[in-house]
Protein backbone atom coordinates (compact mmCIF):
# COMPACT_ATOMS: atom_id res chain seq x y z
CA UNK A 1 0.00 0.00 0.00
CA UNK A 2 1.31 3.37 -1.02
CA UNK A 3 1.17 6.12 1.51
CA UNK A 4 -0.16 9.57 0.90
CA UNK A 5 2.35 12.22 -0.08
CA UNK A 6 2.61 15.36 2.03
CA UNK A 7 0.92 17.33 -0.71
CA UNK A 8 -1.97 14.86 -0.96
CA UNK A 9 -2.47 14.93 2.81
CA UNK A 10 -2.39 18.72 2.78
CA UNK A 11 -5.08 18.90 0.08
CA UNK A 12 -7.33 16.38 1.86
CA UNK A 13 -7.01 18.19 5.17
CA UNK A 14 -7.84 21.52 3.58
CA UNK A 15 -11.11 20.05 2.28
CA UNK A 16 -12.11 17.71 5.14
CA UNK A 17 -14.73 20.05 6.59
CA UNK A 18 -16.06 20.90 3.15
CA UNK A 19 -15.03 22.99 0.17
CA UNK A 20 -16.19 26.61 0.15
CA UNK A 21 -19.55 27.09 -1.53
CA UNK A 22 -18.41 29.61 -4.10
CA UNK A 23 -18.41 29.66 -7.87
CA UNK A 24 -14.79 28.45 -7.85
CA UNK A 25 -14.41 26.26 -4.76
CA UNK A 26 -11.33 24.38 -5.94
CA UNK A 27 -9.52 27.52 -7.01
CA UNK A 28 -10.25 29.05 -3.61
CA UNK A 29 -8.99 25.96 -1.80
CA UNK A 30 -5.91 25.83 -4.04
CA UNK A 31 -5.22 29.50 -3.33
CA UNK A 32 -5.22 28.98 0.41
CA UNK A 33 -2.75 26.11 -0.08
CA UNK A 34 -0.70 28.16 -2.53
CA UNK A 35 -0.99 25.40 -5.13
CA UNK A 36 -2.15 25.58 -8.74
CA UNK A 37 -5.82 24.59 -9.13
CA UNK A 38 -5.10 22.12 -11.94
CA UNK A 39 -2.65 20.34 -9.70
CA UNK A 40 -5.25 20.11 -6.92
CA UNK A 41 -7.95 18.79 -9.27
CA UNK A 42 -5.48 16.31 -10.78
CA UNK A 43 -4.50 15.06 -7.34
CA UNK A 44 -8.15 14.53 -6.37
CA UNK A 45 -8.79 12.58 -9.60
CA UNK A 46 -5.73 10.45 -8.93
CA UNK A 47 -6.78 9.69 -5.36
CA UNK A 48 -10.22 8.68 -6.64
CA UNK A 49 -8.63 6.40 -9.26
CA UNK A 50 -6.44 4.81 -6.64
CA UNK A 51 -9.46 4.28 -4.41
CA UNK A 52 -7.98 6.27 -1.53
CA UNK A 53 -10.99 8.58 -1.83
CA UNK A 54 -14.21 6.57 -1.97
CA UNK A 55 -16.16 9.46 -3.44
CA UNK A 56 -16.07 13.21 -3.68
CA UNK A 57 -19.48 14.50 -2.83
CA UNK A 58 -22.05 15.88 -0.45
CA UNK A 59 -22.76 14.35 2.94
CA UNK A 60 -26.40 14.83 3.81
CA UNK A 61 -28.06 15.05 7.17
CA UNK A 62 -30.29 11.99 6.81
CA UNK A 63 -32.07 12.70 10.05
CA UNK A 64 -33.23 16.00 8.66
CA UNK A 65 -34.20 14.46 5.36
CA UNK A 66 -36.58 12.22 7.20
CA UNK A 67 -34.62 9.07 7.83
CA UNK A 68 -35.12 9.75 11.49
CA UNK A 69 -34.59 6.31 12.95
CA UNK A 70 -31.01 5.13 13.06
CA UNK A 71 -30.83 1.60 14.33
CA UNK A 72 -27.89 -0.64 14.94
CA UNK A 73 -29.01 -4.24 14.63
CA UNK A 74 -26.52 -6.60 16.21
CA UNK A 75 -26.59 -10.33 15.47
CA UNK A 76 -25.21 -13.36 17.24
CA UNK A 77 -24.13 -15.52 14.31
CA UNK A 78 -22.32 -18.89 14.50
CA UNK A 79 -18.73 -18.16 13.50
CA UNK A 80 -18.74 -20.39 10.42
CA UNK A 81 -21.81 -18.61 9.01
CA UNK A 82 -20.70 -15.01 9.51
CA UNK A 83 -19.43 -14.40 5.97
CA UNK A 84 -22.55 -15.78 4.31
CA UNK A 85 -24.91 -13.96 6.65
CA UNK A 86 -22.91 -10.71 6.34
CA UNK A 87 -23.22 -10.83 2.55
CA UNK A 88 -26.91 -11.68 2.73
CA UNK A 89 -27.68 -8.80 5.11
CA UNK A 90 -25.73 -6.41 2.88
CA UNK A 91 -28.17 -7.05 0.04
CA UNK A 92 -30.89 -5.13 1.87
CA UNK A 93 -31.23 -1.54 0.63
CA UNK A 94 -31.98 -0.17 4.08
CA UNK A 95 -28.75 -1.60 5.46
CA UNK A 96 -26.07 1.03 4.96
CA UNK A 97 -23.17 -0.61 6.80
CA UNK A 98 -22.37 -4.16 7.81
CA UNK A 99 -19.31 -5.25 9.80
CA UNK A 100 -17.97 -8.30 11.61
CA UNK A 101 -16.66 -7.50 15.09
CA UNK A 102 -15.37 -9.69 17.92
CA UNK A 103 -17.35 -11.03 20.86
CA UNK A 104 -16.11 -9.64 24.16
CA UNK A 105 -16.84 -9.92 27.83
CA UNK A 106 -20.34 -8.44 28.30
CA UNK A 107 -20.83 -8.58 24.53
CA UNK A 108 -22.00 -11.60 22.57
CA UNK A 109 -22.91 -10.20 19.15
CA UNK A 110 -20.46 -10.54 16.28
CA UNK A 111 -22.24 -9.02 13.28
CA UNK A 112 -23.31 -5.37 13.11
CA UNK A 113 -25.68 -3.79 10.62
CA UNK A 114 -26.73 -0.17 10.46
CA UNK A 115 -30.25 0.55 9.30
CA UNK A 116 -31.85 3.87 8.47
CA UNK A 117 -35.60 4.00 8.54
CA UNK A 118 -38.43 6.49 8.69
CA UNK A 119 -39.48 5.23 12.09
CA UNK A 120 -38.73 2.68 14.79
CA UNK A 121 -41.50 0.46 13.55
CA UNK A 122 -39.97 0.46 10.07
CA UNK A 123 -36.61 -0.56 11.56
CA UNK A 124 -38.32 -3.36 13.51
CA UNK A 125 -40.00 -4.56 10.37
CA UNK A 126 -36.68 -4.56 8.50
CA UNK A 127 -35.07 -6.54 11.32
CA UNK A 128 -37.87 -9.11 11.17
CA UNK A 129 -37.56 -9.49 7.41
CA UNK A 130 -33.78 -9.92 7.65
CA UNK A 131 -34.13 -12.34 10.55
CA UNK A 132 -36.48 -14.51 8.54
CA UNK A 133 -34.26 -14.36 5.48
CA UNK A 134 -31.09 -15.41 7.32
CA UNK A 135 -32.95 -17.76 9.63
CA UNK A 136 -31.45 -16.34 12.81
CA UNK A 137 -33.39 -14.79 15.66
CA UNK A 138 -30.66 -13.88 18.11
CA UNK A 139 -30.49 -10.17 17.54
CA UNK A 140 -30.98 -6.87 19.30
CA UNK A 141 -31.99 -3.48 17.92
CA UNK A 142 -30.14 -0.56 19.50
CA UNK A 143 -31.46 2.87 18.54
CA UNK A 144 -29.50 6.06 18.58
CA UNK A 145 -31.23 8.70 20.65
CA UNK A 146 -28.81 11.57 20.18
CA UNK A 147 -26.03 12.48 17.79
CA UNK A 148 -22.98 14.02 19.47
CA UNK A 149 -20.58 13.95 16.55
CA UNK A 150 -20.64 13.07 12.88
CA UNK A 151 -17.75 14.47 10.92
CA UNK A 152 -16.74 11.74 8.53
CA UNK A 153 -13.39 10.04 8.77
CA UNK A 154 -10.46 12.45 8.85
CA UNK A 155 -6.81 11.78 8.22
CA UNK A 156 -5.42 10.60 11.56
CA UNK A 157 -3.01 12.66 13.59
CA UNK A 158 0.61 12.76 12.45
CA UNK A 159 -0.27 12.45 8.82
CA UNK B 1 -44.69 -10.75 -3.81
CA UNK B 2 -43.63 -8.57 -6.67
CA UNK B 3 -46.31 -5.99 -5.91
CA UNK B 4 -45.26 -5.88 -2.27
CA UNK B 5 -41.71 -5.19 -3.36
CA UNK B 6 -42.76 -2.28 -5.56
CA UNK B 7 -44.86 -0.75 -2.81
CA UNK B 8 -42.00 -1.04 -0.35
CA UNK B 9 -39.83 0.96 -2.74
CA UNK B 10 -42.46 3.61 -3.28
CA UNK B 11 -42.62 4.09 0.46
CA UNK B 12 -38.84 4.46 0.59
CA UNK B 13 -38.73 6.98 -2.21
CA UNK B 14 -41.53 9.11 -0.86
CA UNK B 15 -40.85 8.43 2.78
CA UNK B 16 -39.17 11.77 3.47
CA UNK B 17 -40.84 13.89 6.07
CA UNK B 18 -43.36 16.50 5.04
CA UNK B 19 -41.17 19.40 6.10
CA UNK B 20 -38.52 18.18 3.74
CA UNK B 21 -40.91 17.77 0.84
CA UNK B 22 -42.35 21.22 1.37
CA UNK B 23 -39.10 23.06 0.95
CA UNK B 24 -37.50 20.77 -1.60
CA UNK B 25 -38.56 20.89 -5.20
CA UNK B 26 -37.57 18.68 -8.06
CA UNK B 27 -34.46 20.69 -8.90
CA UNK B 28 -33.22 20.53 -5.29
CA UNK B 29 -33.72 16.79 -5.27
CA UNK B 30 -31.91 16.37 -8.57
CA UNK B 31 -29.01 18.46 -7.32
CA UNK B 32 -28.72 16.45 -4.08
CA UNK B 33 -28.94 13.19 -5.96
CA UNK B 34 -26.11 14.22 -8.28
CA UNK B 35 -23.75 15.79 -5.77
CA UNK B 36 -24.04 12.98 -3.27
CA UNK B 37 -22.12 10.61 -5.46
CA UNK B 38 -20.22 12.82 -7.90
CA UNK B 39 -19.52 16.45 -7.28
CA UNK B 40 -17.80 17.63 -10.50
CA UNK B 41 -14.04 18.01 -10.05
CA UNK B 42 -13.93 21.05 -12.31
CA UNK B 43 -12.88 24.66 -11.96
CA UNK B 44 -16.54 25.71 -12.24
CA UNK B 45 -18.39 22.70 -10.75
CA UNK B 46 -21.72 24.51 -10.36
CA UNK B 47 -21.63 25.53 -14.01
CA UNK B 48 -21.12 21.88 -14.91
CA UNK B 49 -24.11 20.84 -12.77
CA UNK B 50 -26.17 23.69 -14.16
CA UNK B 51 -25.71 22.64 -17.76
CA UNK B 52 -26.70 19.05 -16.89
CA UNK B 53 -29.86 20.31 -15.20
CA UNK B 54 -30.67 22.99 -17.73
CA UNK B 55 -30.56 25.90 -15.26
CA UNK B 56 -28.17 28.77 -14.55
CA UNK B 57 -24.92 28.34 -12.62
CA UNK B 58 -26.00 31.02 -10.14
CA UNK B 59 -29.21 29.13 -9.39
CA UNK B 60 -27.45 25.86 -8.60
CA UNK B 61 -24.95 27.63 -6.38
CA UNK B 62 -27.57 29.52 -4.41
CA UNK B 63 -29.70 26.40 -3.97
CA UNK B 64 -26.69 24.46 -2.66
CA UNK B 65 -25.85 27.34 -0.31
CA UNK B 66 -29.40 27.34 0.99
CA UNK B 67 -29.55 23.57 1.46
CA UNK B 68 -26.30 23.85 3.36
CA UNK B 69 -27.46 26.77 5.53
CA UNK B 70 -30.61 24.85 6.41
CA UNK B 71 -28.49 21.88 7.43
CA UNK B 72 -29.59 19.38 4.79
CA UNK B 73 -26.09 19.29 3.31
CA UNK B 74 -23.45 18.82 6.01
CA UNK B 75 -20.47 19.40 3.71
CA UNK B 76 -19.10 18.70 0.25
CA UNK B 77 -15.79 16.93 0.70
CA UNK B 78 -13.57 14.00 -0.21
CA UNK B 79 -14.71 10.82 1.56
CA UNK B 80 -11.69 8.73 2.46
CA UNK B 81 -11.43 4.98 2.06
CA UNK B 82 -9.79 4.22 5.38
CA UNK B 83 -9.08 0.58 4.49
CA UNK B 84 -7.37 1.53 1.25
CA UNK B 85 -5.28 4.02 3.22
CA UNK B 86 -4.33 1.32 5.73
CA UNK B 87 -6.04 2.85 8.74
CA UNK B 88 -7.59 0.79 11.51
CA UNK B 89 -11.12 1.33 12.73
CA UNK B 90 -13.06 0.41 15.79
CA UNK B 91 -16.37 0.94 17.54
CA UNK B 92 -16.29 1.59 21.26
CA UNK B 93 -19.25 1.10 23.57
CA UNK B 94 -19.10 2.92 26.89
CA UNK B 95 -21.23 2.82 30.00
CA UNK B 96 -21.46 6.40 31.21
CA UNK B 97 -23.50 7.68 34.15
CA UNK B 98 -26.23 9.89 32.70
CA UNK B 99 -25.26 12.97 34.70
CA UNK B 100 -21.67 12.78 33.42
CA UNK B 101 -22.57 12.27 29.78
CA UNK B 102 -21.87 15.80 28.56
CA UNK B 103 -18.40 16.08 30.03
CA UNK B 104 -17.46 12.60 28.78
CA UNK B 105 -18.72 13.48 25.30
CA UNK B 106 -16.58 16.61 25.33
CA UNK B 107 -13.44 14.58 26.00
CA UNK B 108 -14.25 11.98 23.35
CA UNK B 109 -15.23 14.48 20.67
CA UNK B 110 -11.94 16.31 21.16
CA UNK B 111 -10.12 13.53 19.28
CA UNK B 112 -9.85 14.08 15.55
CA UNK B 113 -9.78 10.28 15.14
CA UNK B 114 -13.36 10.09 16.49
CA UNK B 115 -15.78 10.58 13.60
CA UNK B 116 -19.11 9.39 15.03
CA UNK B 117 -20.44 9.56 18.54
CA UNK B 118 -24.01 8.59 19.42
CA UNK B 119 -26.05 8.15 22.54
CA UNK B 120 -27.89 4.86 22.27
CA UNK B 121 -30.77 3.25 24.04
CA UNK B 122 -28.73 0.51 25.79
CA UNK B 123 -26.98 -0.33 29.05
CA UNK B 124 -23.83 0.79 27.22
CA UNK B 125 -25.19 4.20 26.34
CA UNK B 126 -22.39 5.89 24.39
CA UNK B 127 -21.08 4.50 21.10
CA UNK B 128 -18.27 6.08 19.11
CA UNK B 129 -15.98 5.17 16.23
CA UNK B 130 -12.22 5.67 16.07
CA UNK B 131 -10.21 5.60 12.86
CA UNK B 132 -6.48 5.75 13.53
CA UNK B 133 -3.12 5.06 11.98
CA UNK B 134 -2.78 1.69 13.76
CA UNK B 135 -4.06 -0.44 16.66
CA UNK B 136 -1.54 1.07 19.08
CA UNK B 137 -2.98 4.52 18.57
CA UNK B 138 -6.51 3.13 19.05
CA UNK B 139 -5.49 1.53 22.36
CA UNK B 140 -3.78 4.74 23.38
CA UNK B 141 -6.88 6.83 22.68
CA UNK B 142 -9.17 4.44 24.55
CA UNK B 143 -6.97 4.35 27.63
CA UNK B 144 -6.56 8.12 27.56
CA UNK B 145 -10.33 8.54 27.40
CA UNK B 146 -10.83 6.13 30.30
CA UNK B 147 -8.22 7.96 32.37
CA UNK B 148 -9.53 11.41 31.60
CA UNK B 149 -13.19 10.56 32.18
CA UNK B 150 -12.87 7.99 34.96
CA UNK B 151 -15.22 5.73 33.05
CA UNK B 152 -14.09 2.13 33.36
CA UNK B 153 -16.61 0.23 31.35
CA UNK B 154 -15.68 0.36 27.69
CA UNK B 155 -15.84 -2.40 25.08
CA UNK B 156 -13.47 -2.13 22.14
CA UNK B 157 -15.07 -3.72 19.04
CA UNK B 158 -12.59 -3.41 16.15
CA UNK B 159 -13.95 -4.05 12.69
CA UNK B 160 -12.62 -7.39 11.53
CA UNK B 161 -14.37 -7.55 8.22
CA UNK B 162 -16.46 -5.13 6.19
CA UNK B 163 -19.38 -6.44 4.15
CA UNK B 164 -21.00 -3.17 3.22
CA UNK B 165 -20.27 0.51 3.54
CA UNK B 166 -21.78 3.67 2.20
CA UNK B 167 -24.90 5.73 2.46
CA UNK B 168 -26.62 7.04 -0.58
CA UNK B 169 -30.34 7.43 -0.47
CA UNK B 170 -32.15 8.09 -3.67
CA UNK B 171 -33.43 11.63 -3.46
CA UNK B 172 -35.01 11.86 -6.86
CA UNK B 173 -38.55 10.66 -7.16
Amino acid sequence: MEELSDKEAEILKEMEDGIPLTRTPFEDAADSLDLPVDGVLGTLEKLLDEGKIRRFGASLAHRKIGKSANAMIVWNVPEEQVDDVGKEISKFDNVTHCYKRPRKKDWNYNLFSMVHGDSKSECEKIAEVISEKIDLDRYEIIYSTREFKKTGVKLPRNL
Amino acid sequence: MKLAYVIQHEVNFFGFNSNFLKIMDEIDRKILDKIQSHFPLKRRPFKELASDLGVEEEEVLSRVQELSEKGYIRRISPILDSRELGFKGTLVAMKVPEQRLNSVVEVINGYREVSHNYKRDHEYNLWFTITAIDENRIDEIISEIKDRTDVEKAINLPSEKMYKIGVSFSIED
